[in-house]
Formats: structure tokens, C-alpha cells, sequence
């Protein structure tokens, strides 16, 4: 079966929407991965930290430049991801459509391609 | 995008939509038809009013078509019956939902489904239509027969079940065990059959397979207890894990020594590593085993570096709880890599002496490969040709010939 990625991406306003009702949001999520681990299709879920904490290791110059943070304004980002193994892009956009997204924000869904449709090494 | 797709909803739901209607309607027929009925007005009515709920949606639907028919159903029999039914539905059906309960359900539907009254062929067919939520065409194309014996081993299934009046319940603890031991099967024939298909010109049928691990995942969650189940999706993973590298671009068969590791899917090994770590929890069964083998190559970097000897031991340890004639000849091979292919032909033709698999091309196709490592090459390619005649997979087929024309 295809892989698909579903990308959380919040925006600064459905992130703060998201924080005022931190526990219910973790109940409902917790019950939303249970559902996916019942279904057999999760293979992998995963929250990233606040942004604020991160690094950008930037490749525009000769030499990699760090600073901190991730971009230079928040509209979207990437917040976390649900790794899935379904039959169609069709039931990955109908469990997308079933995430308790706070209200603001958007899910990507893309697809994982398979490792026999990779170039490999050497190859 | 914005109107709901009903085969993505009826895959997610199908199980749990059966279920609860198995459970308020006493028939799993009826229950299972309802929702047919339901998926059938859905492909019709979503393009026109996309409802906001699916999932309801199709239980409310089914839920009704049920109804209409145990209405019709009372109308021949007995006004009393009517009155009683639609009682017991309609109560039933404000009950709510109960999410503990729908896991039950689910897991109940497996049994059934894999139920001993049915054939093993019933048993795959129903276990596909009504868990895995396939339709009768997609089961027919994975295992290669017409629509109408589909249908007609579904149908068959249902009275069988009605029948015999197989209650819709989990077994008792005492039975549990040994059911699910039946269930497990149905899902192991299920992936072995996307894995090797048996007959026709595809070596492979992933969707099957993956069929059988998504079903793995499904009742390894249901079950977490049980360590057997862990032992089989860890079993499917791993081999699951072997897929791309199996096959040329071709179609045509890759052997494992000559198989490019690099394609192996990593994630699917991690993967079954993980489940093979919680079905050792008490020592391993027959699945646990064979996934603990598969784990030996999946940590190997090549044919020749792999512990032979460890798979061999494994082997014994499966001759012991799961005996029988194919762990005998896999046991061999590994015997062979171990050490050397004289002591390996000893145990082949022993299984030959007590023909206890008779008519399977794997013999005379390990025997042929044994020959030709000892230098026997007359022997060793008449082997190889009367195993070409015994197989059924045509790609299987033309690498054994091959061989056997390697030889003269």
C-alpha cells in the first residue's frame, strides 16, 4: 500500500488556538491516533517542539550560515506529521480530514514514495 | 475534494459500520448486505449532497436498510416477530456508541469471519470483504478467480454462519487461543499469497500482502497481549521488507544471494524488529520464529555473511513446536549454508524416503540446487527440470529452467 504523510501545518493564530485548549486537544488527538492504530494504517506520528527553539542552517551562501529560529515570518509550519499506510490518497485525505486540527490551520498530504521508485545508489 | 470519496470511508469504516450492525441485528448476513445496500446509495447520493458526517451516514443507512428487511422478512412470518425486532433494533440503536465495545465488535468480526465451520477459501474471502472492507472484484483479482465464485463464496460463507448459529460474541478465554490461532492463519495465507502468489504469471502481489499486514496492525492493536500476533506481523514486515529487491524490472524472480540489500525497505525492517521484540516477550511461537529467522537475514549484509548457524537452531526450534515437512527442507538449506550440501541432501532425502511432500516442486528445486553445489550436474538439472514441471508460477517457472540449462 502507498505511504502518505499528512504535514500539520499551524499558523501562529491556530498554534495560540491550539494552546488555550491544550488538554482537549491532546484527549481528542490521543483518541484520533488510537482510531489509526485500530485501523492498521498509522506507522508513525510525531509533534515537533515550539518553533521558537529551533535552527535554520541556511545554504544560500559559500559556506552553511546558522541562526536561530525557523523563518523569517510564521504564516505556516510545519507542527508535526502522521506517517500512514493506506489502500489510496483518497482514504489518506479522508483520515486527514478526521485530524482535530485547531481551526486556522492546514494538513499537506503528501505522498512517500516507495524505495523501488528511488534512484538508488550507484545506480 | 470537498465531497467525501465513499471506497476511502467504506475501507476505513466497513469493519466497525458490520459490526454494529451484526450486533443490533442478531445476523451478520443480514448485517453485512445492509451495508452493501448502504455503500450502493452512498455512490449515488454523495455527488449530489455530500453529508458532513460519512461514517454516520453509512451506519444510518444500513442501519435502515436492516430494518426494512427484517420488516420485510416479518411481514411473511409473524406481526409479533415484527414488533419485537424493530423494538430491539430501534433500542439499539439509541444505545450510542460505545468505543470499548466496537473494539469487541471488531475482534468478534475477525472471528467470525475465520470461524471453523468455513472452508479455508470462505474464511479468506469473507475475512477480505467484511474486516478488510474489499470488494468482491478486488478479491477475485488478487486471487486470480471470477467474480461470481467471489460472490458465491461470500454468500455460501453467510448461510454457513447462519447456519450453524455461530453467535456473535468473542470466544470464551478458554477457546480464544485456539481461534485465534485460526485467525492468524487466514492472515498468513492471505500475505503468503501476496508474497509468492501461487499460480499465474506475477511473482508478487503487494497489495495483498499489505492487505494482511494492515490487517496484522489491526489485530495486533485489538490484542495486544498476544504475543503470536506480534510474531506474525513481525513475520510479514520482514519479508514484506524484501519486496523491492525481489523482483527485476522485468517481473522476473531475484533469489536472495543475488538480491540488492540496499532495496530492502529499511522502515519495514525497523518495523517488524519492533513487533519481533514484543512476541518474545514469553519465547517465541511458530510465527515468532519464523520472524526471528527472517530478523537473521534482515541483519545480514550479504548471503555469505549471515549466521547460518543461528537459522538452522531457529529451524530446529520450529520443527519442535510447529513440525512439518517444508520447516524440514527450509531446515536443510540452512543446513547446507552451515554446513555444506552433503549433510543438507541427507535430510532432503529423508523427506523424499517418508514422501511427505509429495508433488511440491520445492523438493526436487532444493534438491536440484544441493546436486549442483556437489557437482552432480546430470542429476542435479533432472531435478531441476522435474521441479520447472511441478510448478505453477510461470515466473518460478523459467528460472528454474534456466538453471537446469546452466547445467549441461
Amino acid at each position: 500500500m502507498p505511504k502518505y504523510l499528512l504535514i500539520m501545518r499551524g499558523t501562529d493564530e491556530s498554534n495560540a488556538a491550539m494552546m488555550a485548549d491544550i488538554d482537549e486537544m491532546m484527549a481528542t488527538t490521543r483518541q484520533f491516533i488510537e482510531e489509526m492504530v485500530k485501523a492498521g494504517v498509522l506507522l508513525a506520528a510525531e509533534g515537533l517542539d515550539d518553533p521558537a527553539r529551533s535552527v535554520v542552517v541556511d545554504f544560500s551562501g559559500e559556506a552553511p550560515v546558522v541562526t536561530d529560529g525557523p523563518y523569517g515570518e510564521t504564516k505556516e509550519l510545519f507542527g508535526g506529521f502522521f506517517l500512514l499506510d493506506v489502500a489510496s490518497k483518497q482514504e489518506a485525505v479522508e483520515w486527514a480530514k478526521r485530524v482535530p486540527a485547531a481551526r486556522g490551520s492546514k494538513i499537506e498530504v503528501r505522498r512517500v514514495p516507495g524505495s523501488d521508485e528511488v534512484p538508488q545508489v550507484g545506480e | 475534494m470537498g465531497t467525501p470519496d465513499v471506497e476511502a470511508v467504506w475501507r476505513i469504516e466497513s469493519a466497525r459500520i458490520v459490526a454494529a450492525l451484526t450486533r443490533f441485528t442478531g445476523d451478520f448476513g443480514l448485517a453485512e448486505d445492509a451495508a452493501q445496500e448502504a455503500v450502493a446509495e452512498a455512490l449515488v447520493s454523495w455527488p449530489h449532497a455530500a453529508p458532513a458526517n460519512p461514517a454516520g451516514w453509512l451506519t444510518a443507512t444500513a442501519r435502515r436498510r436492516a430494518i426494512d428487511a427484517i420488516r420485510r422478512r416479518a411481514a411473511l412470518q409473524d406481526r409479533y416477530a415484527l414488533l419485537a425486532a424493530d423494538l430491539a433494533v430501534n433500542s439499539a440503536a439509541e444505545e450510542g456508541v460505545d468505543p470499548d465495545r466496537i473494539d469487541d465488535d471488531v475482534l468478534a468480526l475477525m472471528f467470525v469471519s475465520c470461524h471453523p465451520v468455513l472452508s479455508p477459501e470462505a474464511r479468506v474471502a469473507l475475512t477480505l470483504r467484511v474486516v478488510g472492507g474489499l470488494s468482491s472484484e478486488e478479491i477475485a483479482r488478487a486471487f486470480l478467480v471470477s467474480v461470481p465464485t467471489v460472490q458465491a463464496r461470500i454468500t455460501r460463507a453467510k448461510k454457513t454462519i447462519a447456519a450453524a448459529r455461530v453467535p456473535f460474541e468473542l470466544p470464551a478465554a478458554g477457546e480464544r487461543r485456539e481461534r485465534l490461532a485460526g485467525v492468524l492463519s487466514v492472515l498468513y495465507v492471505i500475505f503468503t499469497e501476496g508474497s509468492t502468489a501461487t499460480s499465474g504469471d506475477r511473482l508478487l502481489r503487494p497489495d495483498v500482502a499489505y492487505e494482511a499486514i494492515r490487517l496484522a496492525r489491526t489485530l495486533a492493536a485489538l490484542q495486544p497481549d498476544e504475543p503470536e500476533v506480534h510474531g506474525l506481523l513481525a513475520l510479514c514486515e520482514l519479508t514484506a521488507a524484501r519486496f523491492p529487491a525481489r523482483t527485476a524490472p522485468d517481473g522476473s524472480p531475484i533469489l536472495l544471494e543475488d538480491q540488492d540489500r540496499r532495496r530492502w525497505d529499511i522502515s519495514a525492517v525497523r518495523r517488524g524488529l519492533a513487533a519481533l521484540a514484543r512476541a518474545s516477550a514469553r519465547g517465541l511461537g511458530p510465527y515468532g520464529l519464523q520472524a526471528a529467522i527472517a530478523a537473521t537475514h534482515a541483519s545480514a549484509p550479504s548471503v555469505e555473511a549471515t549466521d547460518w548457524d543461528r537459522i538452522v537452531v531457529l529451524y530446529e526450534a520450529l520443527g519442535r513446536v510447529a513440525p512439518s515437512p517444508v520447516v524440514e527442507l527450509n531446515r536443510a538449506v540452512a543446513v547446507a549454508m552451515a554446513s555444506g550440501p552433503a549433510r543438507a541432501l541427507a535430510i532432503v532425502d529423508e523427506l523424499i524416503a517418508a514422501d511427505r511432500l509429495p508433488g511440491s516442486h520445492l523438493v526436487p528445486t532444493v534438491r536440484g540446487e544441493l546436486l549442483a553445489r556437489l557437482g552432480r550436474r546430470p542429476e542435479a538439472r533432472a531435478e531441476l527440470e522435474l521441479a520447472a514441471r511441478l510448478c505453477a508460477n510461470q515466473r518460478e517457472r523459467s528460472v528454474l529452467l534456466r538453471k537446469a540449462a546452466a547445467l549441461s
